[in-house]
């Protein structure tokens, strides 16, 4: 449905998009993933048609996108990161105007605001002025705005900024029902619970490339560990021999800080009570003792050697 | 016109007509503003409710001579004189609160006739004036003069001090030895004459002369649309505060889109399959559809409150109105193509637009100008619209004078509008 080959795209000597390249079939989520200023938003803007690309191309179902009157536009909705609404209108006078960018009118209009708001809930406040909206429903509206014109591809960029946990599930559950009615939505974040929670396959971006292009599973198998054993020891690092630690059959990673011993195993129930019986017969005793799973976190971490959230 | 195009341009509008500060700042202000330097600025034309030159008269000789000054004086229409003292009046002049005082100084009567005649030393009137009224000062000391000239031949010719003045001035040329006799014959001749007419004028049926009057009497005419049409400086007043605040909307169309960019808007409109002819044209339509009704209901209160008529030609009027209401839509774009964002572009746009106002003369009358920046106002589109609503309201005149201000108003309309396609980013922020 969607094809994006080596987009590229520089601002002066920043290089905002270094090549980007990513398919998204029908029915397909896929999640661009990375810290402020990766490029993703750059790539969603390059992808509608809203900047032009120094190099790389855009097709959709094949054909490419060129031109700002491009008939191709209408199969993409755009959901930009802000609220792009007039507060002073109504829902509807907005999502009429909205309807009318891509030549609805009438009933053809009605209709499809009507369909709209009720896929995001906001049937009963349609004639509302948006600025007595909730954050949260602004959200639902601003997505509402995207579908009025039926589009196959809906780009969404970070649609849950700001929001309340309720009404972003409420977003969540209204995205997954678009999936099942086969559209391909392109779904920018750097929150990586979103990503998980609703991607098929997740593109991690940093600083204008892509790091990697999997499922999720996919990518918890690029990591030497999927597990971490945290104990709390008694008495900080007295006589703990960390490189013997590693040695241990079974054991990825070992790393201490603040008393808090950090080891990464491949099989957490295996290695935890050799482990733990490890570290009492080298005198060490604990207090407390937690597992963590590895994350989209880990992963970028291990990709790019820099925590998601301080990139 | 294209179903996205026609509605661009409601939203613009319904946007305008819900927005409480827009509606205040391109009606209620300017007819506010409007009506009060209307007023200032001589109201309908209704002398009743002119103004007058505050002059404070101090007699402190208290002749016939003095009092017939003073009487002359208050008697002019263009003055409200009051008695007052020397400190008095100087205080008053100070601060502002009289305009010019006139002191006549003690023994004036005497002097002046004595100089009337001969070569004596001529007596002072103390003319105090505030510095900021020079044009009204002028004004007062040329009634000053024709006032002083008339009291004092009155009273040379016909009065009693006169008549002694003359005999004793008879007396002292027939006594003098120093004056050369070419000079002194004709003097003697001329005092006995005077002398010999006074003591006729006595025997004579009562006339009283008039002494020395200006040989010359005024018809005074505003010169306005057609005779019996009073100038209305509501009709200036209006057409400056609509010239002003009709930019100010120009200002905002920019401003808005510059806000409709960094919410998001623009990515939305650009996202749609739609030309940048119609996402900036639509803009520019609705802008000028705006100025356009701005300026016709500020009119229109004018009309009906005030009595400001288009007293010129209508189609005229409706042109200049058109042709000012595009080129504020012009200006609105290229504000928008230059602003980078809308908190310092408003300030910045706002300086630029009360300078241009105040070229155009919307504010104080151009000829107030040196001529060097009156001629340099014809780059100020303001000026254009300014001298085409004045030309078409109070001063009446036809079609024809309208063209010249419609040309050049389209002319900066056209400029400002390639500017704006030529410097607009296009691009949405990426």
């Amino acid at each position: 449905m969607l094809q994006v080959d080596a987009l590229k795209k520089s601002y002066g000597s920043l290089v905002a998009v270094n090549g980007i390249s990513l398919r998204a079939g029908v029915g397909e989520i896929v999640g661009l993933l990375g810290p402020n200023g990766a490029g993703k938003t750059t790539t969603v803007s390059m992808i509608a048609g809203l900047v032009r690309p120094d190099s790389g191309s855009v097709r959709i179902e094949g054909r490419p996108l060129a031109g700002d009157t491009d008939p191709n536009k209408r199969r993409i909705g755009l959901v930009p990161q802000d609220l792009a609404l007039f507060d002073e209108l109504t829902a509807q006078a907005n999502l009429q105007l909205f309807a009318a960018l891509y030549d609805l009118d009438g009933p053809a209009a009605r209709r499809a605001i009507g369909e709209a708001l009720e896929l995001v809930g906001l049937a009963d406040r349609a004639q509302e002025r948006v600025k007595n909206y909730s954050g949260g429903m602004k959200r639902r509206l601003n997505l509402a705005a995207a579908l009025l014109h039926d589009p196959q591809i809906l780009l969404l960029d970070e649609p849950t900024v700001g929001v309340d946990p309720q009404s972003r599930n409420a977003i969540f559950d209204n995205l997954e029902v678009l999936k099942q009615r086969g559209k391909t939505l392109v779904y920018t974040t750097h929150y990586m619970e979103e990503a998980e929670r609703l991607c098929d396959r997740i593109v991690i971006i940093d600083h204008g490339d892509i790091v990697a292009d999997d499922t999720l599973q996919g990518l918890y198998r690029r990591l030497p560990v999927t597990n971490l054993l945290a104990v709390e020891l008694e008495q900080g690092q007295n006589g703990l021999r960390l490189d013997e630690l590693r040695a241990l059959p079974g054991v990825r990673s070992a790393t201490l800080d603040a008393g808090t011993l950090r080891v990464g195993v491949q099989d957490l129930p295996t290695e935890t009570p050799r482990l733990l019986q490890w570290l009492v017969d080298h005198g060490q005793l604990y207090r407390h003792v937690s597992s963590e799973r590895a994350d989209l976190e880990t992963v970028f971490l291990n990709l790019t050697g820099r925590s998601l959230r301080d990139a | 016109m294209t179903i996205p195009f026609r509605a661009l341009v409601r939203k613009d509008l319904q946007l305008f007509f819900v927005d409480r500060r827009a509606l205040l700042m391109s009606f209620a202000i300017p007819i506010v503003i409007g009506s009060f330097f209307g007023y200032v600025l001589g109201g309908s034309g209704d002398p009743a409710g002119q103004s007058k030159i505050s002059v404070l008269a101090v007699d402190r000789d208290r002749s016939a001579i003095s009092s017939e000054i003073v009487k002359r004086l208050s008697a002019e229409q263009a003055l409200d004189v009051k008695p007052s003292t020397p400190a008095e009046a100087r205080e008053a002049v100070r601060k502002g609160t009289a305009t010019v005082a006139v002191i006549i100084p003690p023994n004036f009567g005497q002097d002046a006739g004595n100089a009337f005649f001969g070569p004596r030393q001529k007596p002072e009137i103390g003319v105090l004036f505030d510095p900021s009224h020079a044009a009204e000062r002028s004004m007062v000391a040329g009634m000053l003069a024709g006032d002083v000239m008339q009291a004092v031949s009155k009273e040379m010719f016909t009065g009693q001090t006169g008549r002694e003045i003359v005999k004793d001035s008879l007396a002292q040329v027939e006594q003098s030895g120093g004056l050369p006799q070419e000079d002194k014959k004709p003097l003697e001749d001329l005092l006995r004459s005077v002398d010999r007419w006074n003591r006729q004028s006595d025997s004579a049926d009562g006339a009283v002369s008039r002494g020395l009057t200006m040989p010359y009497t005024t018809r005074e005419e505003a010169v306005t649309a057609r005779q019996n049409v009073q100038y209305n400086g509501y009709a200036h007043a209006f057409s400056g505060m609509v010239v002003q605040f009709v930019l100010f909307l120009g200002i905002d169309v920019g401003i808005g889109l510059l806000q409709q960019r960094q919410r998001g808007l623009w990515k939305r409109f650009r996202a749609a399959p739609l030309s940048r002819g119609v996402l900036l044209g639509s803009r520019a339509v609705s802008a000028a559809i705006l100025a356009f009704v701005v300026v016709q209901v500020n009119f229109l209160f004018a009309r009906l409150v005030f009595g400001v008529r288009v007293e010129g030609s209508m189609l005229g009027f409706l042109g200049v109105s058109a042709a000012f209401a595009v080129m504020t839509a012009g200006l609105g774009m290229l504000v928008a193509a230059l602003g980078k964002t809308p908190e310092a572009t408003r300030g910045l746009s706002i300086l630029v637009t009360l300078i241009v106002v105040m070229l155009g003369g919307a504010w104080i009358p151009m000829f107030l100008f040196p001529q060097w920046l009156q001629k340099l106002t014809v780059v100020a589109p303001t000026r254009w619209a300014m001298q085409g609503l004045e030309a078409m309201t109070w001063r009446g005149l036809g079609l024809e004078a309208a063209l010249a201000p419609i040309a050049a108003l389209l002319l900066f309309a056209a400029l400002f509008g390639a500017l704006a396609v030529a410097r607009f980013r296009w691009e949405a922020e990426g």
